[in-house]
């Protein structure tokens, strides 16, 4: 279907059916009860799964194909941001001329960075573009605060010129009069599941996004971006140039990326300088590493699982544990609240830390190694277990640090 | 076949399905349930609290967390009740709020506008939160409050000292009960005047952001009107924790005073910074060199210990009021008791401010009868109150920003322990600080209409 195989066809509808019963799969617990503190199925966190997932995926084009890891690719989620909110100040509150003009700043911004970055490879080029981010970082938070408003973040207002929209148009960002924070909620028994209209906009663009990336990733133009990273100057000496390929794997890559801080911003107008940050940047990273570089799939996996868990388990405070603990006695309560302590609420990058540790060492394909090694628990003997691994038997396993 | 080749069919599917996918949103419209956001349903309510709990605020944070968690005790009739003893308004009674029991969540804003917003979603989309109250920061005070502006929730501004937050970027669903910049500038100009003279000039280090600003602003129209000059003003990244390069060029710079517009961690590293470099023992213009610290606390006191003896700010409010100021601050002595017994020290200003708004929004929310914000926007405008420590208070229905008493402190010589780093040299009336809605300083905003959300 849609140009795709048999394989890939599967696995689109696998993620449509994930996004679209998102909200009801991630309120697997009622409302009431404690574990509802495990609960990940409200608006905000389900439009950051998809939207770092966008980020991840066109991250995964560049990183996962060509080999060549950017350590910038904040700066144009927080160029596609400014933009966005931008064009919501001046123009009109509708997020579609928005996202589009996020995209296409985005998209100028790369060829410059890129065209610059990829004179050089390996860990020459992570410099550069690492470089570059933290430029455009100090530039957002003090040099161009005119346009960024600095560490206050650029904000919408109600006298903003915002010259397409009438009186009565909405103050709120919207698609054609449908507010982004407009939301049903579904009661059923203890359980409540919130529908909301910035989620599935983001999911659809999600969607699309990943398709789009499932194509280039079967595409010859996909093949020739692997044949870069195998080797690319045995292709040199074939008499064959590989920078335009590797400048429009950058591009295509910053595009996305726009997208996403576009949408960041379509979900909620401010953009603030820290996004561009090299943490943020460092983000990405371990999000496409975490879920499984060159797979299709893994950096979707690894965006939800950091965005879980900074969202998550960094709001489990001191109550909560004792709260939890509290059927054991007194001494050994506060024995056990203390060991757990320190590796959740604010100490969630610890946790975090360990396990990336423990996946890159044990899981050197990500998360999407894992699971098809779970699938191969139960699947029976005599099936060729090539065909469990589609994934990374076709594209290499993990980058080769060149 | 490539994407640079659709087929006939596949780009028909294709267009099918974006277009299914685009027509979706107009099916999934928000159910129109009267009343306001996160109505509380069942016998509890829950508020939120955002605080620093990393970055260069995370002292105050902590402090303002400790006074969120006295004051929900309080609200819910447990502990000694603290300044609802005092409070000219009875309407708490200890049972919660309007029978409701207080829960709350806490988040952490890192310090950061995006990650405040963030957590501040996640307490309203996820744990119904109510009301938001922190800060900490003005520039995640002022990106929260036009947050629960939009979600129509309301924001009681914890610790927030610019002068935008209830000027440029006022809410009609925000409430500070802080004092600001401005108020700052007006108390601390006729005490510069006393100690250091008509004839200075001055040099200012400004943390570069909302506050900054707006305390660089004031604080160099209020001395330019005593006559002083201002040699530079030179803006630091708030991320910064080394100021050794930004206080090198001071030394020659001819200045005779160095004005920090710093807090918290800061401040703290500034101002050692600027001990280091000998500021303190130099001779410029004949005149000793002097340092000032418009916005103090007993915080940053203790954190840059003996190098803040001498040094002259404002504060919103100091634990020794009562004592040292008599009856008219009554309430100081019951928080600082019930905070004391709890805790094991004193409360800071931070902590203070963060447990009046606790008290003040049930308060606000029993009288007005409904957790519906614009009753109690409604409740809270034009409130006059007393017995929180602070004095006669007034919030200006113009603005939603309290009226009261600031105070001007300095770094003591010989602290008899270390909770007692600060000496109040003299408390400045609301009157001396209280100006016109509409001053230049605090123009170009608009409250709009209270929010009451879907």
């Amino acid at each position: 279907m849609l140009g795709l195989d048999k394989k890939d066809t599967l696995m689109l509808l696998v993620v449509t059916a994930l996004v679209v019963f998102a909200p009801i799969l991630l309120n697997p617990f009622p409302a009431e009860s404690s574990m509802a503190q495990f609960n990940a199925g409200y608006p905000d966190l389900m439009q950051r799964f998809v939207i770092f997932g966008i980020l991840a995926i066109g991250f995964n084009i560049l990183f996962g194909l060509t080999g060549y890891l950017s350590f910038g690719h904040a700066a144009f989620l927080g160029v596609g941001s400014y933009s966005a909110v931008w064009m919501m100040k001046l123009l009109t509150m509708n997020v579609i001329p928005a996202i589009l003009l996020s995209v296409i700043v985005a998209g100028l911004f790369s060829v410059l960075i890129g065209y610059i970055s990829l004179r050089r490879s390996g860990i020459y080029f992570s410099i550069l573009t690492l470089a570059f981010a933290q430029m455009s970082f100090n530039l957002a938070y003090s040099v161009l605060t005119p346009i960024t408003n600095g560490e206050t973040g650029l904000q919408i207002t109600l006298n903003d010129p915002r010259i397409l929209d009438g009186a009565n148009a909405p103050a709120y960002p919207n698609l054609f009069g449908a507010q982004m924070n407009e939301a049903t909620t579904l009661f059923f028994g203890g359980w409540s599941f919130t529908f909301s209209v910035g989620y599935y906009l983001c999911g659809i663009i999600m969607l699309l996004s990943f398709y789009l990336s499932i194509r280039i990733f079967r595409s010859p133009f996909g093949m020739m971006l692997r044949a870069v990273k195998s080797n690319q100057q045995r292709m040199n000496y074939t008499g064959l140039n590989t920078k335009p390929y590797t400048l429009a794997a950058f591009v295509i890559s910053g595009m996305y990326a726009g997208l996403a801080g576009g949408l960041l911003a379509s979900m909620d107008p401010l953009a603030g300088a820290e996004r561009m940050q090299w943490t943020a940047s460092g983000e990405v990273v371990l999000m496409t590493i975490l879920g499984g570089a060159g797979t299709l799939i893994g950096p979707i996996l690894g965006a939800g699982f950091i965005k879980y868990f900074e969202n998550i388990f960094s709001k489990i405070n001191e109550a909560t544990l004792e709260a939890w603990f509290a059927f054991l006695p007194a001494g050994l309560e506060d024995f056990v609240v203390a060991i757990i302590y320190p590796f959740v609420g604010k100490g969630w990058h610890l946790t975090l830390g360990l396990l990336f540790m423990l996946v890159v060492i044990f899981l050197p394909g990500g998360l999407v190694e894992g699971g098809q090694r779970v699938a191969k628990l139960f699947r029976r003997r005599d099936r060729q277990t090539t065909d469990a691994e589609p994934d990374t038997t076709r594209q290499g396993q993990i980058p080769p640090a060149e | 076949m490539s994407i640079f080749n659709p087929t006939r069919r596949g780009l028909i599917q294709t267009g099918v399905v974006a277009g299914a996918g685009l027509a979706l949103p107009t099916y999934l419209r928000a159910d129109s349930h009267a009343g306001f956001t996160n109505a509380p349903a069942g016998d509890t309510v829950t508020l939120g609290f955002n605080v620093p709990q990393t970055g260069p605020y995370a002292d105050e944070g902590a402090d303002e967390l400790r006074a969120f968690e006295l004051a929900v005790e309080h609200l819910n009739g447990e502990g000694d009740g603290g300044m609802m003893q005092t409070f000219s308004s009875k309407a708490l009674e200890g049972n919660g709020i309007m029978g409701k029991k207080v829960a709350y969540v806490t988040g952490d804003t890192q310090t950061k506008s995006d990650a405040a917003r963030a957590s501040a979603k996640s307490m309203i989309e996820k744990d119904g939160a109510i009301m938001i109250s922190g800060g900490s920061s003005s520039g995640v005070a002022v990106a929260v409050q036009s947050l629960c502006q939009e979600t129509g929730v309301v924001f009681m501004a914890g610790l927030t000292h610019s002068n935008d937050t209830t000027g440029k970027d006022k809410k009609a669903n925000g409430f500070r009960h802080f004092f600001n910049a401005y108020m700052s500038a007006a108390a601390l100009a006729p005490v510069l005047k006393q100690l250091y003279g008509e004839d200075r000039s001055a040099y200012h280090l400004t943390a570069d952001y909302t506050w900054g600003w707006t305390q660089q602003e004031s604080i160099q129209a209020a001395t330019e009107a005593l006559g002083w000059s201002t040699i530079n003003d030179v803006r630091t990244p708030l991320a910064a924790t080394d100021f050794s390069s930004y206080i090198a060029p001071v030394l020659n710079s001819g200045a005779d005073v160095l004005i920090l517009n710093h807090y918290g961690g800061n401040m703290v590293n500034s101002l050692t910074n600027a001990v280091q470099f000998g500021l303190r023992d130099k001779q410029v213009n004949g005149k000793n060199f002097e340092i000032v610290v418009p916005l103090y606390s007993e915080l940053m006191a203790r954190g840059a210990g003996e190098n803040i003896t001498g040094i002259v700010g404002s504060q919103n409010w100091d634990w020794k009021l009562e004592n040292e100021k008599g009856e008219r601050y009554a309430g100081t002595n019951a928080f600082v008791k019930s905070f004391g017994e709890k805790y094991g020290f004193p409360p800071s200003q931070a902590a203070q401010t963060c447990y009046a708004q606790t008290l003040l929004y049930a308060d606000a929310v029993a009288r007005g009868g409904s957790f519906n914000p614009c009753s109690v926007g409604e409740a809270l405008e034009g409130f006059e109150f007393d017995g929180l420590g602070n004095g006669p208070t007034l919030y200006r229905a113009g603005d939603h920003q309290c009226f009261k008493d600031v105070l001007v402190v300095r770094g003591k010589e010989n602290p008899e322990n270390e909770y007692d780093l600060v000496e109040i040299v003299e408390v400045t009336p609301a009157d001396q600080v209280t100006y016109e809605v509409d001053h230049p300083m605090f123009a170009g905003g608009d409250l709009g209409q209270c929010n009451p959300g879907a």
